[in-house]
């Protein structure tokens, strides 16, 4: 699509796109391409100079178990989070749909998490779970369970799931709310009329006609789950214990910052690019045949 | 809806309420915690309802940094003065530079117009955790660590504004313009008393957007303030949770977090309109 009536004159507008196209060299394009430089490279412990080494970071990578391990880790806790906060954020959109009244208070309550940082929705959780104050490890342990997430690597897994699904909920129950409230109430009602229950028109015809809302949600949960949750893990487990939290943006940061590891946290960093890239093609690619009911 | 059963009904609500408990739930107990005495938290369990501390809790997170005993923080109203110039700094900063080429975009031709738009279109796939190392070093290069601006412009850049923006100047008529221009309306004439102007509802949800971005920064300013007079009040937060053994006044840690939420949850809630229609059309 294009304007038939423009503005003439080049140098206006290539002063217009200057701000923009400045900040994205300086901090977009060029700290990527340095990524993508620095990975071929390895630097001698001492950082006194850095030999050519081709792709040996990126075999290195791909063979060591520790990666491997973090890539495991990052597929589960992102296919968790995405899960659970996409279900509990269409079973509430469901429920609020039904309701004639009242839909817009329940929409108020429900959606304000949105605003609440990945880390300090880490520091809330961390609060309640803390082995010596928190209100629901002590009600564990009147029930006999000791929760120690510090030691045990599932505890704390379960825990860094549950903060960053609870802050999620609030953005999956927008979108669906909205896709609900998009179908056409004439279709349901002629299932109703010929008998279809609740349940058995929300499987048959709810569900499939919010196929593309729930492929574009399920995208972009990704994403949030591999890169927006930094905040989580590092308040909760700063990825531990034993790396059992570490996800991918985890340790491009523990590798790159902590141990000044700059070869291989380069190397991550390309291919978490690759990721996002594919990502963000295949969410285009959805816009592109959007479905429209 | 469809049926009128009143089982169904009061299931609804039901289903409903305990959606909404679950997600109060841990935002409660915070701010009963910031309004309890220390040995009500370190005594588990925490009460359910408020205690009476709430005022010399909340004034010693603010202006003292904590109570004496526990170590001293920056008070927290600091804290929240950097946090509202990056926020607002990233938002305006966005706003403002997407909307130049957005403008740029749609109302021009000029060479590389094309190219211009596939290189915005690129800084989508590149997010800060990405590109940490190398915007670290470009940022240190640039003497701009711990200073506001090191904290605002590698954030800045936004390729989901220009695309919003550039889709909402193309449903704009032409005869808009063209009146405009028999009128002798120069370009920027145009942009600034028609199109910013028409702009209005836009511009608002993507500040509602965009406010809660940018004062829920983590990764970049963890690694960017070192000095502890430029921390945002969410890594300062951060920095106050005892780890291990160490001993935190919660009450005072509690508030801390109440107040670190308050802004861009207020701004949800007062721009609820335009938070819904950010948040559905800026994401797509």
């Amino acid at each position: 699509m294009e304007k038939r009536v423009i503005f003439k004159g080049w140098w206006l507008p290539a002063l217009l796109v200057a701000p923009q196209l400045i900040i994205s060299f300086l901090f977009f394009f060029y700290p990527s391409g340095q990524a993508l430089w620095n990975s071929l490279f390895l630097p001698d412990p001492f950082g006194l100079k850095t030999e050519f080494v081709g792709l040996d970071n990126f075999k290195f990578l791909l063979t060591d178990p520790y990666y491997l391990e973090s890539f495991k880790t990052t597929i589960f806790f992102s296919t968790a989070v995405s899960f659970f906060s996409m279900a509990i954020g269409l079973y509430l959109a469901a429920l609020a749909d039904r309701l004639i009244k009242g839909a817009g208070v329940y929409q108020t309550l429900l959606i304000w998490p949105y605003a609440i940082a990945p880390a300090i929705a880490g520091v809330l959780w961390l609060f309640l779970f803390n082995g010596n104050i928190g209100l629901v490890s002590y009600y564990l342990k009147g029930l006999g369970y000791e929760w120690n997430h510090t030691l045990n690597g599932d505890e704390a897994m379960f825990l860094v799931i549950l903060a960053s699904t609870w802050g999620r909920i609030s953005y999956n129950f927008l979108f669906f709310l909205a896709g609900l409230q998009a179908i056409p109430k004439s279709v349901i009602e002629a299932a109703a009329i010929d008998g279809a229950s609740f349940w058995k028109r929300f499987f048959t015809i709810v569900i499939p006609l919010l196929s593309p809302i729930t492929f574009f949600l399920l995208v972009v949960n990704i994403v949030y789950a591999f890169f927006d949750t930094f905040g989580v893990i590092h308040t909760i487990t700063s990825g531990g214990p034993e790396q059992s939290t570490t996800i991918l943006v985890y340790k491009v940061f523990s590798d790159g910052f902590v141990s000044q590891d700059l070869g291989s946290s380069a190397a991550q960093s390309v291919i978490l690019l690759l990721v996002v890239g594919v990502l963000t093609v295949v969410q285009f690619k959805y816009i592109e045949r959007k479905v429209h009911y | 809806m469809v049926e009128k059963k009143k089982s169904g009904y009061w299931l609804t609500h039901a289903g409903l309420i305990i959606g909404v408990l679950f997600i109060f739930f841990p935002v409660w107990l915070t701010f009963v915690a910031s309004t309890v005495n220390q040995e009500e938290i370190i005594n588990p369990p925490l009460p359910l309802w408020p205690g009476t501390e709430i005022f010399e809790n909340y004034y010693h997170a603010l202006f003292k940094g904590g109570r004496e005993g526990y170590g001293s923080n920056e008070p927290v109203i600091n804290m929240l003065i950097n946090s509202s110039i990056m926020a607002l700094g990233i938002t305006i900063g966005k706003i403002a530079i997407s909307l130049l080429s957005a403008f740029a975009i749609v109302y021009f031709r000029f060479p590389f117009r094309k190219t211009c738009f596939w290189l915005i279109f690129m800084t989508l796939m590149l997010p800060v955790e990405v590109r940490i190392v190398p915007t670290y070093e470009v940022v240190a290069n640039l003497n701009l660590l711990n200073s506001y601006t090191g904290l605002i412009f590698p954030l800045i850049a936004s390729a989901t504004a220009t695309f919003l923006f550039r889709q909402f100047f193309m449903t704009i008529p032409d005869e808009m313009v063209e009146a405009a221009r028999m009128d002798g309306c120069s370009p920027m004439r145009f942009f600034i008393d028609i199109l910013i102007p028409i702009s209005k509802t836009n511009i608002a949800a993507l500040f509602v957007i965009l406010f809660i971005y940018g004062w829920n920064q983590y990764l970049w300013p963890l690694l960017m303030t070192t000095d502890p007079d430029m921390k945002t009040i969410v890594i300062a937060l951060d920095a106050m949770i005892p780890a291990g053994d160490d001993f935190a006044h919660w009450p005072t840690v509690m508030a801390t977090a109440m107040l670190a939420m308050l802004p861009p949850i207020a701004v949800v809630i007062g721009m609820q309109k335009f938070f819904v229609k950010g948040l559905l059309e800026s994401d797509k």
